[in-house]
């Protein structure tokens, strides 16, 4: 296990390498920073001083090994816009996504799980067919489109939820966020629930999918002809063995989950760094940008990683051939 | 001997888009505590199912449409779905064909029995569920059960398994134990291990067995009488040795045939011409009419009823005359 761990975070590393690599040629392709961060009224000696400040007068490739050089030192460089450290301004912002994403994975197992079973024990009730579809259209229909509908019903038309920010903060064994108050969370249900749609339809598909097929299998009738009760059968021998494809898929789409926040935290004004992304990109604020990918990088690297130690834990036939 | 299990006239259809499939069609039968009973059939004559009827675990679209099943004396049929739950595992088990199938890859040997146990005693202590459920799987002859009970299903060999889901069937000391097939997925050496074990534990615990199967060998070793099944009814019904050796219904007298014997070494084996019908639809008549050697203008108008001979044998044949029996 000590190896494999070893094995992975060095292939973790280079990926990193190479990722910061194509991050940085992509930037710098894409605009000169100097024309969105300077008045338009500034003369040229005042241009030159911006630049020279900046760094930008170096050619591409020292930019990038002062960068290489200053990373490793865990300074991935100072934000243009703010003149603070990308960094810290990322995991200033973190928390509040992660809260997101959290709580929308909570959603979508919370509610996915259940529903799916039971859409794969009666596929032909209405019911199912209902569920079924309506996990078409979370697929189908584009979350920023959902959020704003949203926002229509819930915020402006109903008036029961507010549609922007975080609302208040509660402090709970020494975490912060916003689920630890009564408004903290009429804030967060709304775009947590646009940011799981997506994620519940997949998890509902999933449960289905498994629960098809692990009914048919000897071992379900196996456990009912001990004359276990259906409870038992269905929420310890069906539901464990479902779970193990749902948890690798749930784990490893946690990191799009805080990808994909970007959208969902523009929509409802979310002080995440999914916000904060989408600002940068606007002022080509780099330094921000090539920081939160590297992070978004980690993660996915983490996370899968996690998920490989947890599926062995979840299946006893992996957990031998690791230690074999 | 008072049989423990009777079944009269039992029919289980299968309600397809096809049709009505009639898997089961006017099955009689009787067990007797602690006798062991084979129920040899191709695949598809209804074997299996007619075990999913006793135990109540017919899949939809099946479902029992007649008769009855007697289980000391009480109609099984009538039970609700949570009477026969708690009668399922606990009065009659069942095992099963494939043991590779038949435990939960991801629950541990200790789980699968100690909940077998709970589920139809819930005031009995974990703590003696365990000791008994390590006690049984030492009596199925798994060494050191301690500390296998920790283990995984795939860390155990297929006999192995199938030993592991014999002590799942024998922890609550049932009157019954319907085998489907349990040796057929085995090899041949362990095949043997494992029948002879069944053998052993069925006659010192007093316990009945209807072993099911399509091996006319492994029945002919195991059971004191045989009944023969054929496209949903049961052909021929007798004792093991007077069927074995000397076989009435034409069917019967087919699959002995065509079984390798040693007193006729060197002449080709015969085979059953033609195929079992389609059980969605069966001819008017003997369903074997199509593959028998003794057909009569009588077996495609209606189907013979059951003949009693001399030596007690119950067969489903016109031509069974007095004079085959002797």
């Amino acid at each position: 296990m000590t190896a494999f761990i070893l094995r992975r975070s060095l292939q973790s590393v280079f990926v990193l390498f190479v990722m910061s690599l194509l991050v940085f040629i992509g930037v710098n392709l894409v605009g000169n920073p100097v024309d969105m961060l300077i008045n338009p009224e500034a003369d040229q000696a005042e241009i030159e001083r911006v630049i020279r400040d900046l760094g930008l007068d170096r050619p591409v490739t020292e930019q990038y090994w002062y960068f290489l050089v200053n990373a490793f030192q865990g300074d991935l460089g100072k934000s243009f816009v703010f003149g603070e450290p990308a960094l810290k301004l990322i995991i200033q912002r973190m928390p509040a996504t992660f809260e997101l994403a959290l709580f929308s994975l909570l959603i979508a197992i919370v509610f996915g799980i259940p529903l799916g079973i039971y859409a794969g024990l009666k596929p032909n009730s209405k019911i199912s067919k209902t569920i079924m579809a309506g996990s078409i259209l979370g697929f189908s229909m584009p979350t920023f489109w959902v959020g704003i509908i949203l926002i229509m019903f819930f915020a402006v038309h109903l008036g029961w939820l507010p549609s922007t920010g975080r609302g208040e903060l509660g402090t709970f064994l020494g975490v912060t966020s916003s689920i630890f108050t009564l408004d903290g969370l009429s804030h967060i249900f709304l775009p947590a629930f646009n940011l799981a749609l997506f994620k519940l339809s997949s998890v509902i598909r999933l449960a289905r999918a498994g629960t098809r097929e692990i009914i048919l299998q000897d071992y379900i009738k196996f456990a009912r002809a001990k004359g276990l009760s259906e409870s038992r059968v269905i929420n310890v021998h069906l539901l464990k063995n479902i779970l193990i494809p749902i948890v690798t898929v749930i784990g490893l789409e946690f990191g799009s989950l805080i990808a994909f926040s970007t959208v969902t935290e523009t929509v409802f004004a979310w002080p995440g760094m999914g916000k904060l992304i989408i600002e940068a990109i606007y002022n080509l604020d780099r330094p921000i940008v090539v920081a939160y990918l590297m992070i978004i990088v980690f993660i996915f690297v983490t996370l899968n990683l996690v998920v490989d130690i947890t599926y062995s834990f979840l299946d006893p036939r992996v957990r031998i051939k690791g230690e074999a | 001997m008072t049989p423990i299990l009777q079944i009269n006239d039992l029919k289980t259809h299968f309600f397809t888009k096809a049709g009505v499939l009639k898997a089961v069609d006017g099955v009689s039968l009787e067990i007797g505590a602690g006798e062991i009973v084979g129920l040899v059939g191709e695949s598809g004559s209804g074997k299996s199912i007619t075990g999913f009827s006793i135990i109540g675990l017919v899949d939809a679209p099946g479902r029992i449409v007649g008769g009855e099943i007697l289980f000391k004396g009480q109609n099984l049929t009538n039970l609700s779905p949570q009477e026969m739950q708690q009668f399922r595992g606990n009065r009659v088990a069942m095992i099963f064909q494939d043991p590779m199938m038949t435990l939960n890859p991801v629950l541990r040997i200790e789980t699968q029995m100690i909940e077998a146990i709970q589920a139809h005693d819930p005031s009995i202590s974990r703590t003696d569920a365990h000791a008994r459920s390590r006690d049984t799987l030492g009596l199925v002859g798994i060494s050191s059960p301690e500390e296998r009970m920790r283990a995984y299903p795939h860390q155990f060999s297929g006999g192995m398994r199938q030993r592991v889901s014999i002590a799942i069937a024998m922890l609550n000391k049932p009157d019954l134990i319907i085998a489907d097939e349990p040796t057929t997925a085995l090899d041949v050496t362990i095949q043997g291990q494992v029948i002879h074990e069944m053998q052993r534990l069925c006659r010192e615990t007093k316990t009945a067995l209807l072993w099911i199967t399509h091996d006319l060998a492994v029945v002919a070793g195991i059971a004191e009488r045989i009944c023969v099944m054929y496209a949903g009814r049961i052909v021929e019904q007798g004792l093991n040795t007077k069927v074995i050796s000397n076989p009435i219904h034409p069917y019967t007298r087919g699959l002995l045939g065509s079984v390798p014997a040693q007193n006729r070494r060197g002449e080709p084996l015969q085979q059953i011409e033609g195929m079992v019908p389609s059980l969605l639809n069966l001819p008017e008549g003997c369903a074997f009419q199509n593959r028998c050697s003794l057909l009569t203008e009588r077996c495609s108008l209606t189907p013979p009823d059951v003949t009693k001979t001399d030596d007690g044998r119950l067969v489903r044949c016109f031509n069974v005359t007095q004079g085959d029996t002797a």
